[in-house]
């Protein structure tokens, strides 16, 4: 049982926070600019570089540095949407998904062209795990990624709900024309949504990277467990995105647990197939999510 | 010497080109006439390179088989493996709307790939499977060869370029077209809108197939590293989207340019100077990144864009 804790459900929670953050991100984007998002694993990528980068030149703890990557994050978002997205905007948004996915590749280039295609390190050495009453060993980085994926949570909670331009948002994504009539700016929610992806999806990237290593790929990898948790949480809800996040992360990690005999349930390297299986089931008899998001 | 060297680059470069069309073509299929996003080309693919190369390798205890049958069986193989593993796909994914389907079959590039490194009884894993035939490879060796696989693998374009004619002209075709341009108005004239749409994932799966076999007795072997799975989906993509979609000659065409443009600046990056060789194909990718978005803004309809065929009244 400890063992459940220590080697599964906590390295589940704090992949489950990665998927997390960067699915809110999809799933604001899907409500309000109502495409699904295949950039997102590499902007993800781009804010992991950002911080990297600033390591080397600033002596700090990699999360102290997080605004370098959000920065980075917040003005490749902007850029490509003014330059990219926008244009297609009046179309039928297959087209933007189809250039989404050109802006994921021109993302990963840029990468490797800057930062070399291998793995790099945020800070190197061994790091004990904390030891808790004797029994739970939580490495501190999971103890970090997982108590700031909550505060996130509950901060992007109250400005969703109380703050003018929160509810803006969700007036967007809820009733796109009832916002439009009542004199919402459209093109202002879009950048914020914008602005508020980037900035998790950034965060998520260097939490991801300082769990395993930088690498150019780092972030499409992540992307179909966070289009499952968005689509579990329910198109268009970041709270919903957030708890599809930690499922996915804990439903991968605990099904290489030895639920039934000694063997693992499921041989660890198809672990990722779990995202897919869950998020196909839930397409086919629950489209709108657990949290009643919208359907398309 | 210099002129022959350069005319055998020009026939991998045809021969490579050639796959690609085969590949360009089933999107065709797939997004051009169906409307159907697939972004798993690549893992459809692979699946008929393992199939062909299973089917035709002498026996072997590395993997499945080494069956040692003809070629031509090979390919057939890659093709009825591809179109099978679409067909379960599509029995589970078709009915997604567009942008569901998108993220669905990323997730099945994923998983096939999984299966092909992990299934070692199969593939043999990372290491891979040698000595993959080549059509007839007892007959003529070296360079000529080459040669005449270049007939080989144009014979196939060919083929199925006349098979996808007769798909977009048929009756069959006008029915995808018209699912595909507004779907609420084919239901509503009683046509059966998922099972067409089942029909033609596995048709574009199947001929993704073909050229993952083409590929596979071209390079003689074949491992997960072999290809860079997203690259290829990418380029495949973005041919079709230049050459223009709908339209099979279009896509020929935009195989071809797009695989010449990317040939020749590999000629022209293999110039620089040694630090940035390595950094150069990434370059391109960023160059052809950058491609598809002036295409899809400005230049959406491709160089030949669709035209319907004309309706005859007899």
């Amino acid at each position: 049982m400890i063992d459940f804790i220590n080697l599964y459900l906590v390295p589940g929670l704090a992949i489950g926070s990665v998927y997390a953050l960067g699915a809110v991100g999809i799933s604001m984007i899907f409500g309000i600019l109502r495409f699904a998002h295949f950039a997102h694993g590499d902007l993800m990528t781009i804010g992991g570089y950002g911080v990297l980068t600033a390591v080397w030149f600033i002596p700090a703890h990699p999360l102290l540095l997080l605004p370098f990557g959000i920065a980075l994050a917040i003005v490749s978002a902007l850029a490509v949407d003014r330059f990219f997205y926008k244009p297609l905007r009046q179309l039928p948004t297959i087209y933007t998904v189809i250039a989404s996915f050109g802006v994921a590749l021109i993302f990963r280039s840029l990468a490797q062209l800057f930062w070399s295609s291998g793995n790099q390190v945020f800070i190197s050495g061994v790091r004990m795990p904390v030891v808790l009453f004797d029994t739970f060993r939580i490495s501190e980085l999971h103890m970090q990624v997982i108590s700031l994926t909550v505060i996130i949570a509950v901060a992007l909670h109250y400005f969703l709900t109380r703050s003018k331009l929160g509810r803006a948002m969700r007036a967007v994504s809820d009733e796109p024309d009832l916002a439009a009539v009542a004199g919402l700016d459209t093109e202002r929610v879009v950048r914020w949504t914008w602005v508020i992806g980037a900035s998790l999806a950034a965060t998520a990237g260097v939490f991801a990277g300082m769990d395993t290593s930088m690498h150019p790929n780092l972030g499409w990898n992540l992307l179909l467990a966070m289009f499952a948790a968005a689509v579990l949480g329910g198109i268009g809800k970041p709270m919903g995105a957030i708890a599809g996040g930690f499922i996915i992360g804990i439903a991968e990690e605990t099904v290489t647990y030895t639920w039934l005999s000694d063997e693992a349930l499921i041989s660890p390297s198809y672990k990722s197939a779990v995202a897919f299986f869950i998020m196909v089931a839930l397409l086919l008899f629950r489209p709108q999510g657990l949290f009643k998001g919208r359907l398309l | 010497m210099e002129m022959t060297g350069l005319f055998f680059y020009l026939v991998s470069v045809l021969i490579a080109g050639g796959i690609y069309a085969v590949l360009c073509l089933a999107l065709n299929v797939q997004w051009g006439m169906g409307g159907l996003f697939n972004a798993g080309i690549a893992g459809f693919f692979a699946v008929g390179a393992y199939a062909s190369a299973i089917v035709t390798t002498a026996a072997s205890d590395k993997h499945l088989g080494g069956f040692g049958l003809p070629i031509p069986l090979g390919l057939v193989a890659a093709m009825i493996v591809a179109g099978a593993t679409g067909w379960i796909v599509a029995k589970i994914c078709v009915r997604l709307k567009s942008d569901y389907l998108a993220m669905a079959s990323v997730g099945i590039a994923e998983i096939l790939r999984l299966v092909i490194v992990n299934e070692s009884w199969l593939t043999n894993g990372s290491l891979g499977i040698s000595g993959v035939p080549r059509p007839f490879g007892d007959l003529v060796q070296g360079r000529s060869a080459d040669l005449v696989y270049l007939a080989v693998v144009w014979f196939c374009v060919l083929c199925v370029y006349i098979l996808c004619q007769r798909l977009y002209v048929s009756p069959w075709g006008r029915t995808l077209r018209a699912i595909r341009d507004n779907e609420d108005s084919a239901r509503a004239a009683g046509k059966d809108v998922d099972w067409f749409r089942v029909q033609t994932f596995v048709i574009g799966c199947a001929i993704m197939g073909l050229a993952g076999g083409l590929s596979a007795h071209y390079f003689k072997f074949l491992s997960p590293s072999a290809t860079e799975p997203l690259l290829v989906t990418f380029l495949v993509w973005v041919m079709l989207m230049a050459g223009g979609s709908g339209n099979n000659r279009g896509a020929i065409l935009g195989a071809l340019a797009i695989w010449f443009i990317w040939s020749a600046t590999e000629i022209l990056t293999s110039r620089l100077p040694p630090e940035w060789i390595t950094r150069s194909s990434y370059i391109r990718m960023l160059l052809v990144g950058l491609l598809l978005q002036f295409v899809l803004q400005k230049f959406r309809s491709g160089l030949m864009p669709e035209k319907s065929p004309k309706i005859r009244s007899d």
